[in-house]
C-alpha cells in the first residue's frame, strides 16, 4: 500500500458520502460507481490500473469544466434569444461547441499555428517527440503536429465542400418536387429509391475505379451519393408544409414556383434542414475519412487525416499511439458535432414520453 | 395467410427489379470510362495490336447491351469472368472470401443483437437517469468513431498492450473452429462495438415513443411494474421497428466490414474489393458490388417482411 492508493480509495469515497449526505442523487451515484469500479480495476489490475482510472476520470471533469465554461462564455457573448437557449443546453452540447469552433480556428489559421509546412521533410522517419516535434514524425520525417493542423484544413474542407455540395442539390430538388408534384416528384422518388438501396462506401468505391481519386471527383461522387438522403427529407418535410393554407394563399397571388420555395417553403423547414445538415455532415466526413484510409480519398503529400492513420499503422504494433491521433481527431469532431446535433433535435422535436 | 403471401411476393418482385437496375447501373457505369476497359488497364502507351486483342478477348467489339445480357446471365450462374489482372476466375477468388465475410458477420451479429436488445429494454426502463445519460453519451461516441479508430484502439489495448487476442485475423480452412473465434474476436468486437449502440438507441426510441399510448398508461395504472410494462406491453409492439433496425445493421455488418477487414487484415471480400478498385479490375469490383448491393437489399427485404409479419396494421393498408 502506498499514499497513492490510500489517496484514492479515500477520495472516491469521501466524495461519494459527501454527495449522500447532501441528497445529491446523480452525483452520488456517479461517484458510488466510480468507486465500484475502481475497487474491481484495482483487484485486477493493481496501481497502473488505477492511475488510468485517475487519468480517464480528471480527462472527463476536464471536458466537463471547458464545456460548462464555454457555454457560460457563449451565454455571455450571444444576444439574448440566443443566449436563453444557450443556457438550458446540456453541457455535451457545450462540449460538441467547443470542439467545432477549436477545429475552425486551426483549420482557418493552419499555416499561422503549424510550425512546419505539411508536405515538409524535416528529421528521420518515425523520429520520437521532442522540444521541437509535439507528437515526433511519421513516417517520411513530417512533423506530426504539423500535419494533424493542415489536416483539420483539408480533410474537414473537403468533407464540408461535398456535404454543402450534397445538400444544395438534395434540397432543391427535394422542395421543388413536393411544391410541383407529378411526374417529376415519382421519377425524382425512384431514381432516389435505386441510389439508396446500393451501400454508400461499394458504391463511392465503383464510383472511384472508374473515374479516378482527385479531389474534385471525390467531392462530386460523394455529393451525388448523399444528395438522396437529403432529397427525402426535404420532401417529406416541404409535403407537410406544402398543403398548408398559406401556401395555397400564395398561389392564388400568382407567385411562382421558385419564390414558393425561397419564401414559403425553405423558412418553414429550415430547423429539420439544419439538424440533417449536422447528421449528413457526420456522414460524409467518415466516408472521406474511410476512403482516405484505404488509399483512395485525398492522395499524399497533401495532409489528411484517414491517409495518416494508414500511414503510421505500423506504429500500434509497437505499443504507440501516433496512428490513433489523427484517427481520434476524426473521432472527435463527428463526436462533437453528434452532441450538437442531438441537442438541437432534442429541443426542436424530441422524444418525450 | 393468403394476402400475408401476396404481399411478400409482391415485395420479393419489388427487390428484384431494384436489384436488376443496380445490375445495370453497375455494368454501365464502367461503360462511363474514357475510352474503353482496355484503354484503361493497358495505359496510354498501348499499341493498337494490343488493344485490338485486349478487346477481342474481353468481347468489346460487340454492342453494350448484349455484352450486358450475357455478362448478367452467367452472372446469375455464379461465373463472373476472369480477373483482368490475375487472370483466374473471379468466383473463384470470391467464393472462400465471401464465406469469410459471412462468418465474421455472423459472429458479431451473435452477440450484437441480443445485446442490444437487452441493454436498449435497460435503458428505456431507467430513461433520464444517470445510467441513461451514461449510456447516450457512451452510445453517441461509438456511434460516431470511424470503425478503424475502435479497432485501432482494440489493437492497442486488447493485443499489443495485454496480449489477451491476436492483433491479425489471418483464417484458413483447417483451423478448429475456437481457433477461428479466438482469432476474429478483435474485428468481431469493433463491429459489435459499432453495430449495439446503433441498434440499442433504436430500440430505446421506440419503446419510449409507445410509452405515451393510452394502453401503457391503463396498465400502469391497474399496477403493473414499470418492468413489466415494457415487456409485456410495449415490447411486443415495438417489435416493427426493432426489426427493422435490426435488418438494417445486418446490411451495414456486411458493408461496413470492409473497413474492419483492412485493419484487421482478414481475407474477406471487402479487402479484395479495396485491392480490385486500386488495381482497376474492373471485374472482380463488378462481381464485390453485386454481390453486396444482392446482400444488402435483401436484408432489406427481410426487414419489410418482419415488420409485417409483426405488425398486423400492415397487412391491410387503407
Amino acid at each position: 500500500m502506498n499514499y497513492f492508493i490510500i489517496g484514492f480509495y479515500a477520495l472516491v469515497i469521501g466524495a461519494s458520502s459527501l454527495a449522500a449526505f447532501y441528497q445529491k442523487r446523480t452525483a452520488f451515484i456517479l461517484l458510488f460507481s466510480l468507486t465500484l469500479v475502481s475497487f474491481v480495476m484495482g483487484i485486477v489490475g493493481g496501481e497502473a490500473m488505477l492511475w488510468s482510472v485517475t487519468i480517464l476520470a480528471g480527462l472527463i471533469a476536464f471536458s466537463a469544466g471547458v464545456s460548462y465554461s464555454f457555454r457560460e462564455f457563449l451565454v455571455i457573448i450571444l444576444p439574448n434569444d440566443m443566449a436563453k437557449e444557450m443556457r438550458t443546453a446540456p453541457l455535451t452540447a457545450g462540449f460538441g461547441l467547443f470542439v467545432i469552433f477549436t477545429y475552425a480556428i486551426s483549420g482557418i489559421f493552419a499555416p499561422i499555428i503549424a510550425p512546419y509546412g505539411e508536405a515538409e521533410v524535416i528529421t528521420s522517419a518515425f523520429a520520437p517527440a521532442d522540444e521541437n516535434m509535439l507528437l515526433g514524425a511519421d513516417q517520411l520525417g513530417r512533423d506530426m503536429f504539423s500535419r494533424i493542423i493542415y489536416g483539420a484544413r483539408n480533410t474537414v474542407g473537403l468533407a464540408l465542400l461535398a456535404t454543402i455540395l450534397a445538400f444544395l442539390m438534395g434540397a432543391t430538388a427535394g422542395l421543388y418536387a413536393a411544391s410541383k408534384g407529378g411526374k417529376l416528384d415519382q421519377l425524382l422518388g425512384r431514381i432516389v429509391d435505386v441510389i439508396m438501396s446500393i451501400p454508400s462506401l461499394i458504391f463511392s468505391l465503383l464510383l472511384l475505379s472508374i473515374f479516378g481519386t482527385n479531389t474534385t471527383t471525390l467531392i462530386i461522387v460523394i455529393a451525388i451519393i448523399y444528395a438522396p438522403r437529403v432529397y427525402r427529407l426535404a420532401r417529406s418535410v416541404g409535403g407537410n408544409v406544402v398543403v398548408m393554407d398559406y401556401i395555397e394563399a400564395a398561389k392564388l397571388r400568382g407567385e411562382g414556383t421558385w419564390y414558393l420555395i425561397r419564401k414559403e417553403i425553405l423558412p418553414n423547414s429550415t430547423a429539420p434542414l439544419i439538424a440533417e445538415f449536422g447528421l449528413e455532415f457526420c456522414f460524409v466526413f467518415l466516408l472521406v475519412a474511410g476512403l482516405s484510409f484505404l488509399g483512395l480519398g485525398i492522395q499524399p503529400p497533401t495532409a489528411d487525416w484517414g491517409s495518416m492513420v494508414r500511414e503510421n499503422a505500423t506504429l500500434i504494433s509497437f505499443g504507440e499511439i501516433t496512428p490513433l491521433i489523427p484517427a481520434g481527431a476524426i473521432a472527435l469532431l463527428t463526436v462533437a458535432v453528434n452532441f450538437v446535433v442531438d441537442w438541437m433535435l432534442d429541443r426542436t422535436s424530441g422524444l418525450k414520453e | 395467410m393468403g394476402d400475408i403471401i401476396s404481399i411478400i411476393a409482391k415485395r420479393l418482385g419489388l427487390g428484384l427489379i431494384t436489384l436488376l437496375v443496380i445490375s445495370i447501373i453497375i455494368f454501365f457505369a464502367v461503360e462511363l470510362l474514357p475510352g474503353d476497359i482496355a484503354q484503361a488497364v493497358l495505359g496510354q502507351g498501348a499499341t493498337e495490336d494490343n488493344l485490338a486483342a485486349l478487346r477481342a478477348e474481353l468481347g468489346l467489339d460487340r454492342a453494350a447491351p448484349l455484352r450486358y445480357l450475357d455478362w448478367l446471365g452467367s452472372a446469375l450462374t455464379g461465373d463472373f469472368g476472369n480477373s483482368l489482372v490475375s487472370k483466374t476466375p473471379v468466383a473463384e477468388a470470391i467464393g472462400t472470401r465471401f464465406g469469410n465475410t459471412l462468418f465474421l458477420a455472423t459472429y458479431a451479429a451473435v452477440i450484437a443483437v441480443p445485446a442490444a436488445i437487452f441493454l436498449g429494454v435497460l435503458v428505456a426502463l431507467f430513461r433520464n437517469s444517470v445510467f441513461d445519460r451514461v449510456a447516450n453519451v457512451v452510445t453517441l461516441t461509438s456511434i460516431s468513431s470511424p470503425e478503424f479508430f475502435l479497432g485501432y484502439v482494440l489493437i492497442l489495448f486488447l493485443a499489443v498492450k495485454t496480449g489477451l487476442f491476436p492483433a491479425i485475423a489471418k483464417i484458413d480452412d483447417d483451423m478448429t473452429l475456437f481457433d477461428k473465434l479466438n482469432r476474429t474476436f478483435l474485428p468481431a468486437l469493433t463491429m459489435v462495438l459499432v453495430v449495439v449502440a446503433h441498434m440499442m438507441r433504436m430500440t430505446r426510441a421506440s419503446i419510449i415513443n409507445l410509452l405515451a399510448s393510452p394502453y401503457v398508461e391503463m396498465a400502469r395504472l391497474k399496477g403493473v411494474p414499470a418492468w413489466k410494462v415494457i415487456v409485456k406491453h410495449t415490447l411486443p409492439n415495438a417489435w416493427a421497428p426493432v426489426i427493422n433496425v435490426v435488418a438494417l445493421n445486418l446490411a451495414y455488418l456486411i458493408t461496413g466490414v470492409v473497413l474492419v477487414e483492412v485493419v484487421f487484415v482478414y481475407p474477406g471480400i471487402g479487402q479484395l474489393l479495396v485491392d480490385a478498385v486500386t488495381k482497376r479490375d474492373f471485374p472482380v469490383v463488378q462481381a464485390c458490388c453485386l454481390i453486396f448491393a444482392a446482400t444488402f437489399i435483401l436484408l432489406n427485404l427481410a426487414a419489410d417482411v418482419g415488420s409485417i409479419l409483426t405488425n398486423p396494421r400492415l397487412r391491410h393498408p387503407k
